[in-house]
């Protein structure tokens, strides 16, 4: 491996071989490789990445949302001892200057004109990173401001300025106004009869913030230019195919002179689905011929990377006395901020999956991003789904309330099952365990009522100030909480959808090394935390049955493994090893059949099983070991894994085959609001999710803790706030609030396994179902404390006491 | 950027007379994030790191003369029956890291209106103790903070300690924020007896341009209580006292909207805290509880 592996560079990931005493396969908690290496601070993350002479890059960023560049002056800022370039537009080496996930519409320095606040402007390498930065404050940009978009009203105006003049992209056609990126409807049924119908109808209009992916490894990354004129670009990313694929043109080279490898990916979330820092150290370190580190600090990580859409839902729901809904409509508008990224699948997922894991035979859906000054989003955990599921499971609750039912039985009465249509027309054709998921988390025992009194008493008498609202702030012994209960369960899709082509490759080895049969695994799936090479490794010992399994670092040198996003991993790159390692079982029997298939009459069996370092029949006589099979044979394959094909959705009804897969979870949040000051203590936050199959238990549970707290956030804390003129006023972690452990509750898990037939070994995507239902879980659970409406997130303790 | 290291607090000074552009610095927990994010660029860096004295504390008559780079941790374990409202105010600072780095004598330097150590200073009584070649004067807390993120140091000064108060009753520090820890005062509230002087001391931090003392609610309170003679019977403060009490308080309040609260959600959350930690001292001086510090926790 290192052989190819530019001299010099250090810090560079490394394979990560992991052996097993015990059979490690599919279903055991395995322990993750990378896990101690990470807690003892030994773990190689992208911002270590070290080569000798390298210099280090700097962005200049617009501090206006929306300006003309009438000019740029980078003489100054070139003259500093130590600068070695300075690049502007003026710079970019190709016809090609513009990079997007879909639509490509995002500069990569920008040109003639900033469409929001932080967007690139300039890039200095020099010797030092305090050079670099003060060399960037030397570069002269006048600008002149222009008018800000910030809204829909604003947006869509008659004179309302476009941002991207000229569209040629295939939404475009379809969309009322230039400022809209794309606009999905879906409509089913008959919503007027549907109406006329109903005993209540109740609408509602919800609001989420723009919450923040907040990983905590900063976008970095190191380019070192190649003798052939390409680069070797070593970044934390989540999809190195996607990656080159826009890289590449910028740069002026073909693709296969962009080599990347991923290094140690600080968590994503979908936060790295986006470019930030690759064409940039690319386009110094081909100028000055000299490797080029670049490392966002948290400041420029909050502009260097696209959030979640913020929402505005508007609802209407309509059910009979007996509690069953007859009809939804609803309009979705999600900002999109200053470029595409991507807005449009967002658009489709906000649409498809809006009325929620409901059977509703009559709906009329629209859902639009729109274009503003505000910051660029794109992915987060969730894409979509998550606004919806917050205004969808409000609606639930108040709809509930209307008719005097309890909310977990009108949910359950509602709930979607198995053979359930959509409204996008696709039958639900695996388990949709949606009632019984409720019914498990209301049965959960329930923490005990003023769990903050405790002999174990921190800041006052026989009180616990860690298990009141405001915790070691010390604002209550228990005066003015009240505890709420709430409920709400999502559904999320799983992989890519709506026709996009979604395979993974994985490239499997079977050899002896020290007399034992072991395994290789190489693909180009990012790690980013979700544990996917721990998964890979029980794969491999699943289906090769070997103890060892070697896995080697991701990189471009073979097929792409897709973006680990959509909570696809496990299912799409997990399925490629998969069936790579049956391909290589192949090929070992028949090598095993000839060299002894004459001497036993076992190996004629069609059902022989790899296990324990051996062949076996399936009643378990040990036929040879491995290592006799091979000798020294390597066998190996590379293969292309696709999960079943997905269609668009009909651009004017919705209708379509547009989701791999659904995943679904539900939550039960008990909370402790101080009335008084506004404050909320999650006391518990309990999740029952299926996961189809399990493969690592103990990583599943993680996923699903991870993401009940990223929901949790985001109900009462998480917020990017924008000024009236597009700016971040909040670019910190002082500022921008992320769950502590002493934010974070007891989370009790209960996993079901019901097998999807479509899927590899009968498994679900887990990562993001957990993270829908945990928000709107919280709210409701506030709403049942204080009785207020509260129809934003992040809940404020403004809005809990009317100041 | 020179970087200073004195040994002795004589050197100290002498260097901060001779370069009073040079920012001192102990725990590095406020400086360093400014240096690091550019925010900030001292001609030099003064580091106190070498001088033990100013690690130590020690009983001074009524007071406790408190080093300027003692870190919130000891003051928590160490102080929390000397210094109850300061260490209930330390234990809101930061993360356990945090407050193994950083000091009262940093945060008084930095005169933020939103530090946490304020509100339990004034609450309490205590003397800024400054330092220079000239010699060394006491600056009372009050006449401390001189505006946003200013203080009354001249520019040869240093912070030598803070000569707090001894508890002779009951205090109590309570502080919002929209997290349950690590997280900046939205806004605070100190709150101290006094029995020995038949007074209560009570100051917001974060909710004004600088910390500061609510007056108006201490001289209404200290005349409600003694008119009722409740220092003597040890009387539950009547309702009517406290609500007084608390919206005299938030009148004191001279709060911004900005993006961690509204001006309107300070002053309101001042006037609850306000009444809660008067409650809380009053009920413990009831219960002959001579102080109400924290607990030491993680």
């Amino acid at each position: 491996m290192d052989t190819t592996r530019p001299a010099g560079v250090t810090r560079t990931p490394t394979d990560l071989t992991q052996a097993s005493r015990s059979p490690g396969g599919v279903g055991e908690s395995t322990s993750r490789p990378d896990g101690i290496l990470k807690v003892t601070g030994e773990f190689a993350y992208s911002s270590d990445l070290w080569h000798e002479s390298m210099l280090w890059g700097h962005t200049l960023r617009s501090p206006h949302s929306h300006a003309e560049i009438l000019s740029i002056d980078v003489s100054t800022a070139l003259a500093e001892p130590g600068v070695l370039a300075v690049l502007t537009h003026e710079d970019l080496p190709a016809r090609v200057r513009n990079y997007g996930l879909e639509i490509q519409d995002t500069p990569a320095l920008a040109t003639g004109r900033v469409r929001h606040h932080g967007e690139p402007v300039a890039l200095v390498a020099a010797d030092h990173p305090e050079t670099a930065r003060r060399a960037a404050a030397l570069i002269r940009v006048e600008y002149r401001e222009l008018p800000v978009v910030h809204d829909e009203s604003s947006a869509i105006a008659d004179d309302a300025p476009v941002l991207h003049p000229g569209r040629a992209d295939h939404y475009a056609p379809h969309v009322a106004h230039p400022n809209i990126v794309h606009r999905q409807p879906i409509v089913r049924g008959d919503v007027t009869a549907a109406r006329a119908r109903a005993d209540v109808i109740v609408t509602g209009e919800y609001e989420v913030g723009m919450q923040d992916q907040a990983f905590l490894g900063p976008e970095s990354g190191l380019a070192v230019p190649a003798e052939d004129g390409g680069v070797d670009l070593y970044v934390a990313t989540q999809w190195l195919h996607s990656d080159r694929r826009q890289i590449a043109p910028v740069l002026g080279l073909p693709e296969e002179k962009v080599r990347m490898t991923l290094s140690g990916v600080g968590g994503a979330f979908g936060g790295r689905e986006d470019l930030s820092m690759q064409i940039h150290a690319c386009l110094l370190a081909l100028r000055t011929r000299r490797p080029v580190k670049m490392v966002y600090n948290r400041h420029e990580s909050f502009f260097g990377h696209v959030h979640r859409h913020p929402a505005t839902l508007r609802y209407e729901h309509g059910a009979t006395a007996d509690g069953r809904l007859t009809h939804l409509s609803c309009r979705i508008v999600l900002d999109g901020g200053a470029y595409a990224s991507a807005s449009p699948a967002v658009v489709g997922n906000a649409a498809s999956l809006s009325v929620g894991p409901y059977v509703v035979d009559a709906v009329d859906i629209e859902a639009v991003a729109l274009y503003t000054n505000n910051p660029p989003c794109g992915a987060m955990r969730g894409f979509g789904a998550v606004q919806a599921c917050f205004a969808y499971e409000a609606q639930m609750d108040k709809v509930a309330a209307e008719l005097g039912m309890d909310p977990v039985e009108f949910r359950q009465r509602n709930a979607m099952s198995q053979g359930a249509v959509m409204p996008t027309g696709q039958v639900v054709d695996a388990p949709a365990p949606v009632a019984e998921l409720l019914r498990r988390v209301r049965d959960m025992p329930m923490p005990p009522p003023r769990q903050w009194e405790s002999a174990d008493s921190v800041g006052a008498a026989g009180v616990d100030i860690r298990a009141l609202p405001g915790g070691l702030s010390n604002t209550s012994h228990g005066e003015g909480v009240v505890r709420g209960v709430g409920y709400a369960v999502g559904i999320k899709n799983v992989g890519f959808s709506e026709g996009f082509d979604d395979y993974s490759t994985a490239r499997v080895r079977m050899e002896v090394v020290g007399g034992e049969a072991v395994a290789t695994v190489h693909t180009a799936m990012a790690e980013v935390g979700q544990g996917g090479v721990t998964v890979h490794a029980q794969i491999a010992r699943t289906e090769l049955g070997v103890a060892r399994v070697t896995i080697l670092p991701a990189d471009t040198r073979v097929g792409s493994a897709g973006s680990t996003s959509a909570s696809r991993q496990t299912y799409v790159t997990g399925g490629a090893v998969r069936r790579a390692c049956e391909a290589v079982r192949e090929q070992l029997l028949a090598l095993g059949r000839g060299r002894f298939g004459a001497s036993h009459p076992g190996w004629a069996d069609p059902g022989l099983v790899l296990e324990g370092g051996k062949v076996t029949t399936p009643a378990g006589e040990v036929l040879a070991p491995l290592a006799d099979v091979l000798e020294d044979e390597s066998l190996e394959v590379e293969l292309e894994f696709r999960p079943r094909p997905t269609e668009p959705f009909d651009v004017r009804t919705g209708q379509g085959f547009g989701h791999v897969q659904y995943s679904f979870a539900a939550h039960r949040a008990v909370v402790e609001v101080d009335t008084e000051l506004g404050l909320v203590k999650v006391v518990e936050l309990a999740c029952a999710q299926d996961v189809g199959k399990a493969i690592n238990p103990q990583s599943v549970v993680g996923q699903i803790q991870g993401g009940t707290v990223q929901g949790l956030g985001l109900a009462v804390m998480e917020e990017i706030v924008v000024d009236p003129v597009s700016k971040v006023r909040n670019p910190s972690f002082t500022d921008y609030l992320i769950p502590t452990i002493l934010d974070t509750p007891a989370i009790p898990v209960d996993v079901l396994e019901l097998a999807d037939p479509h899927a590899p070994y009968g498994l679900r995507g887990a990562g993001e179902a957990p993270t829908l239902s945990s928000t709107p879980a919280v709210v409701a659970a506030i709403r049942a404390a204080t009785g207020l409406a509260l129809r934003r997130v992040p809940v404020r303790p403004e809005h809990l006491t009317g100041t | 950027m020179d970087f200073l290291r004195p040994t002795t607090w004589e050197e100290a000074l002498a260097a901060k007379a001779q370069l009073p552009g040079a920012v001192p610095i102990a725990g590095g927990t406020d400086v360093m994030v400014e240096i690091n994010f550019a925010q900030r660029r001292p001609e030099a860096l003064l580091d106190l790191g070498r001088i033990a004295e100013l690690t130590t504390w020690e009983r001074d008559g009524e007071t406790v003369r408190l080093g300027a780079a003692v870190p919130y941790t000891r003051v928590m374990s160490e102080l929390r029956r000397e210094l109850p409202g300061l260490a209930l105010a330390a234990h809101t600072v930061g993360s356990p890291q945090i407050r193994n780095r950083g000091t009262v004598g940093g945060n008084l330097g930095a005169a933020s209106p939103a530090g946490d150590c304020h509100p339990a200073l004034l609450a309490a009584g205590a003397e800024v103790e400054a330092a220079s070649v000239r010699g060394t004067r006491r600056i009372p807390v009050e006449e401390f903070y001189t505006g946003v993120k200013r203080n009354a140091l001249a520019p040869d000064e240093l912070i030598r300690a803070v000569r707090v108060r001894t508890a002779t009753g009951p205090q109590q520090f309570s502080k919002v924020g929209t997290r349950n820890a690590m997280v900046i005062a939205v806004c605070a509230f100190g709150l101290a007896l006094h029995p020995d002087t038949r007074t209560v001391r009570a100051a917001i931090g974060s909710a004004a341009p600088t910390p500061l003392r609510v007056g108006a609610a201490e001289e209404f309170l200290d005349s409600a209580l003694a008119e009722a003679g409740l220092w003597e019977s040890r009387a539950v403060v009547p309702p009517s006292v406290a609500r007084r009490f608390a919206e005299l308080a938030a009148a004191a309040c001279s709060p911004i909207d900005d993006v961690r609260g509204t001006a309107a959600y300070r002053r309101h959350a001042v006037s609850v805290m306000a009444r809660r930690t008067l409650l809380w001292t009053w009920e413990s001086y009831r219960g002959g509880d001579r102080t109400e510090g924290g607990t030491p926790c993680a």
